[in-house]
This record gives structure tokens, C-alpha cells and sequence, in this order.
């Protein structure tokens, strides 16, 4: 029985999926509506500059509103209408209206401009998203450097294979979960067609919890503009998704993993960037509940750092420390990286990214508030590379290179968030406290918490993606964020005058370590139940590249007398 | 015949090279090694946690001489390996009862 699963299991398991997935992506009918007392509406979040209609339940009589048509091809995306309000001098809907009418060739070169004005925008969307894609790169080099020989393949094969999973998780049900109701993506174009999100009614404001639009990029969604919001947005999961596999490296079953990375593409991250980023209930806390723009993350502090962090937490603490990490009084000993140099380069490839990752967070090339974001990225970056070097230098005598370069992406994750809200001596100041909060935190992790975290993920990400959302509560600088999220007026920090902003950041964080380590906590437990996440001890000892992926990193060498 | 067997640092490689083709040997076989000596390793610190390296890399030069040049190639080895610090290594003399040459067979100090 054993030998035939194992001939022909596989094959079977991938002829099953196949066949599911075709069924799944030939059916053309739309989702039917959620039946249930809880109402289920369309909403509009984004900080759309064209108005869109206002979202009231429908009652039963009413006529349904007219379904947004798909553009598949993208030749009818971008029009007149996303001229205005491009700059200051543009002409206004009215001017478009009264003034086309005696001169009709203007109008149709106003609406060639319109594309031309989304095409910009969405090459900048794709060019960054692809940006963001390598950082896969960074990741795995990053891991894999500051980990053992004897587990090198297996660490590569981690953060290469949640690239692949994470976008299948994400394909079938993360996106829809995350951006189905986002309602409209302005710079986009549309994506006006991600019009229905899950709400419930609470103290008489609707809670956005989840979309419901876009399963399999299918059901109405197949859009030019959807389309590139889903690779941003799956660039963006996938970092995410290999933030724990840094934190769990050395002693996690593959089976394990396979599992976990279709899981948090596919739920656990979609619910949180949804609250944030989809329209869901953190981002209308300023709209409902007067808390500044509501819970504000530009680039994915909280949504992708903290989030990564935190399921790093509770992975690591799950599966417990590596053998002989910790000794029986509890003091650590330390487990060197066995390639630097790789490590090194993997932060690099990382710190390249990132620029993709902000910066092409506007989702515009037309916004150019792009070059303050870009800069303000890389001057967080060199502060809080500095800072953990100092740190280190004066704590324990020499500058380790490996906790510099754990310091230089913390100032990246910690900007990531108030890099389009600060001024640059801000940045400088947000990037110079994140390489001394990471080290803190290393040093915290390591001898208070006993989470054995090898790379410094949850340092790293965890720890600096709260300090970065906070950050931007404190110091954002109502130069930038008119309209965010639907409440007019720029995004202003507690230092610049709304302390409520900085409440509404506090909430936001609160609610990713709360919510994200209960669901992630919960997951693993359950995970280890059913498929034991920690691997053997000998083969810990022997190392996880023969025996978890079949391949050896470093075959030529006798790795087992080298650290 | 003698064999002598010095334990360097391996950055001293080349200058005891320098030093014992000065001198006209004709050969000697060089190995990467690591161990300690009385220290016992020594402690690194690596994240701000100390670990032991036990075993330190070393390079072990093996040459055979022939009596006559025996110490000066020991005298050699010693100045150029010498830093003064810790860790210099050792040089190890010992008897070698025959040596041959297999390409033409000779045999004994024609074959060194």
C-alpha cells in the first residue's frame, strides 16, 4: 500500500489539484452574495480621487447597482476622468464636461493622457513589484548565510519554495481575502471590480473583516489593473511568508513547512492587510472613529514586518531552540553563520528591494512624492546601520558584521512605514533608534524570551516593524496623505498636532501582535499535531539537507569538521 | 635522513617557503590542519555570545633533508614562523629509515 502511495501518490495528488483548478477557473459565475443577518456591502476605501458611490446596504427592493465591467486587455483602463486633479492646474471634471464640448478633439487627447497617466503608474506598480519579487534573493541568501553548512540546502529550499506556495496560497484565496472589496485603486485605474468585502455592524460602523472578490483571479476580476495590484500585493505577502523561515531554520520538517507556507498566504496574512490596506476596519478607524487617517502603514510595516514577526515568534517558540543552542543554565551559546560574505550580499539584494517595496508603494510613477520616499528609505537605512555598529562596538569591542547588517535592514523595516510621512533628519532619527532597538532586542530574545531566532528575524522585523508604524504616529508631517483612507486633510503625527493618529497606529499594532499570534500560535499547535514540525535529532545533528530536501549544499566539502 | 614536520600559522606559509628554497631543498608536502596546544582554543564572540573554537587552522610543512642541512632548515622554519605571539607552532625532527624515487627507483639521499 505504502510502496503504490509512493509511486503514484504524488501523481495523483497532482492530478486532483489540477482538475479542482480547472473547474474552479472555467466556472464564470459570480460569487453568489453572503446570506446572513450580517451585512455584506460594497464598500470604497482606497483613497480614491474620483468619488465613488456611496455605500449604502441595499435594501432587498432595490435594484443591484450595475456590476463594474472587467478590462482584460487594459485598452479602456486610465480615461479623461484620471486627468483630473493630476496637479494643481489640470482641468476639473466640470472644466472636462463644459469645456469639452466646444473643443471635442481636446477632450479626446485628455482621455489619451488619462491612459498614458495609468500606464505610467502601472509600468512603476510592475517595475517595483518586480523589485520587491528579488528581495526572494535577498532573503534566502540572507538565511542561508547566517546559518550552518550542513543546512544550507534546506534553508534555500525554504525561502525558494514559499515563493512558489505562498503565490499559489495567495492566487487561490489570499488576494481575494485581502483586496476583494478594496472597492478602487485609484492610480490603477480602477480595480473597481474587488467591490465586495465582508462587513459586520458594530456600535453602528461597519467592520470591514475580509474580501470576497478575485478567488483565483477569476469571477469578474480578470483586469489589467487587478492583475498588477495582485503582484504587487503577492511580492509584498511572500516577504512576509519567509520572514519565519529565517527564525525556524535549522530544525523544521519540510512537510511542515509546505503546509504552513499555503496557510499564511492564503489566511493569515490576507486578514490583516485587509483591515489595513483592503478597506477593512483598521484603516476606517479615522473615518468611524475620528483616529487621524486610521490605522496609516504606507509600505507594510506592520502589515508585512510586524506580521512576519510576530508568526516568527510563535513558530520558533513552538518548535523550540536548535540542540545545543541553549545550555542546561540557560545561558546561550553561539551558533556562527558559516558564509558572511553571502549574508552580506543577501542584505544588499534586500536593501535594492526595498526601494521597490517603498517607493512603489504610491502604486504611481505619477506621484512624485517617490523621490522623498526612495531617499528617506536609504538614510533610515545607513542611520540604523551605524547605530547597531556603534552599539556593538562600544557593548563588546568589535563592530560584528552580522549584527551590523541585521541593524541596516531593521532601519529598512522600521522607514518602511513613515517613509512617505517624515522629513529626512526623521528618517535619519527613525533609522538610528531601530539599529539600537534591534540589538536590544537580539540580546532580549536570546537571554530573557529563550527564542532561539538564528538569522534576528523577529528583531529585525518584529520589534522594528511596530517601531516604524509607531513612528509614523509621532512624527508624520501633514505634507503628504490628503484624503487618505477618506478622511480629508494630510497625515499628521502626534509631534505635528493629532495625537489621535498616533492612537490609531497604536491600535493597529496592538491588534496585529494580539490577533496574528493567537491565529499563528493556534496554527502550529494544531500543525504539530498532525504533521511533527521538529525533525529528528540526529538528523539536526547530521544536518537537514539529505534527509528533508535530498540535495547536500556543499557536497565537495567535509562540512561536518568546519563550524 | 631526517623529516622534519613544522605546524605554522598558515598566513607564515609563504616565508618559510621563501626561506627553505634558499636553502636548495627539493621538496615538501604542505597540508592544511587544525588543533590546539596548551591554550585549548581559544573564545570568539559572535552576536554578542561567546563561543569556544577549539580547534585552530594551522598549515603543516613536511620536507626531508639530509642530515647536513637538517639545522639550518630548522633554523630557517624557526625565523621565518616566528611572530612572538601565541600560537607560533612547533617543529618536529624525525628518522627516516629510506626514501625512494619511484619514477627512476633510486634510492636513499639520491632520491630527496
Amino acid at each position: 500500500m505504502k510502496k503504490i502511495f509512493r509511486r503514484y501518490g504524488g501523481v495523483v495528488v497532482a492530478l486532483a489539484l489540477v482538475a479542482g483548478l480547472a473547474t474552479a477557473a472555467l466556472s464564470e459565475e459570480k460569487p453568489a452574495p453572503v446570506q446572513s443577518q450580517i451585512t455584506s456591502a460594497a464598500t470604497q476605501a482606497a483613497p480614491a480621487v474620483i468619488p465613488a458611490p456611496a455605500a449604502t446596504p441595499a435594501p432587498e427592493a432595490a435594484p443591484a447597482p450595475a456590476e463594474p465591467v472587467p478590462d482584460p486587455t487594459g485598452a479602456n483602463t486610465g480615461t479623461a476622468a484620471d486627468v483630473v486633479g493630476a496637479t494643481s492646474g489640470s482641468p476639473t471634471a466640470d472644466d472636462l464636461e463644459n469645456l469639452g464640448k466646444t473643443e471635442p478633439l481636446a477632450l479626446k487627447l485628455a482621455d489619451t493622457v488619462g491612459h498614458n497617466r495609468i500606464a505610467i503608474n502601472i509600468v512603476w506598480t510592475l517595475v517595483a513589484g518586480f523589485l520587491v519579487m528579488f528581495m526572494q534573493a535577498g532573503f534566502a541568501m540572507a538565511e542561508t548565510g547566517f546559518t550552518r553548512a550542513k543546512n544550507a540546502g534546506h534553508t534555500m529550499a525554504m525561502n525558494f519554495m514559499v515563493y512558489a506556495l505562498g503565490m499559489l496560497g495567495y492566487w487561490v484565496m489570499g488576494f481575494a481575502l485581502q483586496m476583494g472589496g478594496v472597492g478602487s485603486v485609484a492610480t490603477l485605474g480602477g480595480c473597481t471590480t474587488l467591490n465586495h468585502e465582508f462587513t459586520i455592524s458594530l456600535l453602528g460602523h461597519d467592520f470591514g473583516l475580509f474580501g470576497l472578490k478575485g478567488f483565483f483571479l477569476s469571477g469578474g476580476t480578470y483586469d489589467a489593473s487587478v492583475f498588477t495590484l495582485f503582484l504587487f500585493q503577492m511580492v509584498f505577502m511572500d516577504t512576509t511568508a519567509t520572514i519565519p523561515t529565517g527564525a525556524m531554520a535549522e530544525r523544521w520538517t519540510f512537510k511542515s513547512f509546505v503546509v504552513y507556507a499555503l496557510f499564511v498566504s492564503a489566511v493569515i496574512y490576507p486578514l490583516y492587510a485587509n483591515w489595513v490596506w483592503g478597506g477593512g476596519w483598521l484603516s476606517q478607524l479615522g473615518k468611524n472613529f475620528g483616529l487621524g487617517h486610521g490605522h496609516v502603514d504606507f509600505a507594510g510595516s506592520s502589515v508585512v514586518h510586524l506580521t512576519g514577526g510576530v508568526i516568527a515568534v510563535a513558530g520558533a517558540w513552538v518548535l523550540g531552540p536548535r540542540l545545543g543552542k541553549f545550555n542546561k543554565d540557560g545561558s546561550a551559546n553561539a551558533i556562527p553563520g558559516h558564509h558572511i560574505p553571502m549574508a552580506i550580499v543577501g542584505c544588499f539584494i534586500l536593501a535594492f528591494g526595498w526601494f521597490g517595496f517603498n517607493a512603489g508603494s504610491t502604486l504611481a510613477g505619477t506621484d512624485l512624492r517617490i523621490g522623498v520616499v526612495a531617499v528617506n528609505t536609504m538614510l533610515a537605512s545607513a542611520a540604523s546601520a551605524f547605530s547597531a555598529m556603534m552599539y556593538m562596538w562600544f557593548r563588546y569591542g568589535k563592530p560584528d558584521v552580522s549584527m551590523i547588517a541585521n541593524g541596516f535592514l531593521a532601519g529598512l523595516v522600521a522607514i518602511t512605514a513613515p517613509c512617505a510621512f517624515v522629513t529626512a533628519p526623521v528618517a535619519v532619527f527613525i533609522g538610528a533608534i531601530a539599529g539600537l532597538l534591534l540589538c536590544v532586542a537580539i540580546f532580549f530574545v536570546e537571554r530573557t524570551l529563550k527564542i532561539d531566532d538564528p538569522v534576528g528575524a523577529i528583531s529585525v522585523h518584529g520589534v522594528n516593524g511596530a517601531w516604524g508604524v509607531l513612528a509614523l504616529g509621532l512624527f508624520a508631517d501633514g505634507t503628504y496623505g490628503d484624503g487618505l483612507n477618506g478622511v480629508p486633510g494630510t497625515v499628521k503625527g502626534l509631534f505635528y498636532g493629532d495625537t489621535s493618529q498616533f492612537i490609531a497606529q497604536a491600535i493597529g499594532t496592538a491588534t496585529n501582535i494580539v490577533v496574528i499570534f493567537a491565529i499563528s500560535y493556534v496554527f502550529f499547535k494544531v500543525l504539530d499535531k498532525v504533521i511533527p514540525m521538529r525533525v529528528d535529532p540526529e538528523l539536526e545533528v547530521e544536518g537537514l539537507d539529505m534527509a528533508e530536501v535530498a540535495v547536500k549544499a556543499y557536497p565537495d566539502f567535509n562540512i561536518k569538521s568546519v563550524h | 635522513m631526517k623529516k622534519v614536520e613544522a605546524i605554522v600559522k598558515p598566513f607564515k606559509l609563504d616565508e618559510v617557503k621563501e626561506a627553505l628554497n634558499k636553502l636548495g631543498i627539493t621538496g615538501m608536502t604542505v597540508t592544511e590542519v587544525k588543533g590546539f596546544g596548551r591554550q585549548k582554543g581559544h573564545v570568539e564572540l559572535y552576536r554578542g555570545a561567546e563561543y569556544e573554537v577549539s580547534f585552530i587552522p594551522k598549515v603543516k610543512i613536511e620536507a626531508v633533508v639530509a642530515d647536513a642541512l637538517l639545522t639550518k632548515v630548522i633554523e630557517a622554519i624557526e625565523e621565518a614562523a616566528k611572530t612572538g605571539k601565541i600560537g607560533d607552532g612547533k617543529i618536529f625532527v624525525m628518522p627516516v629509515d629510506e626514501v625512494v624515487r619511484i619514477r627512476t627507483g633510486e634510492r636513499g639521499e639520491a632520491a630527496v
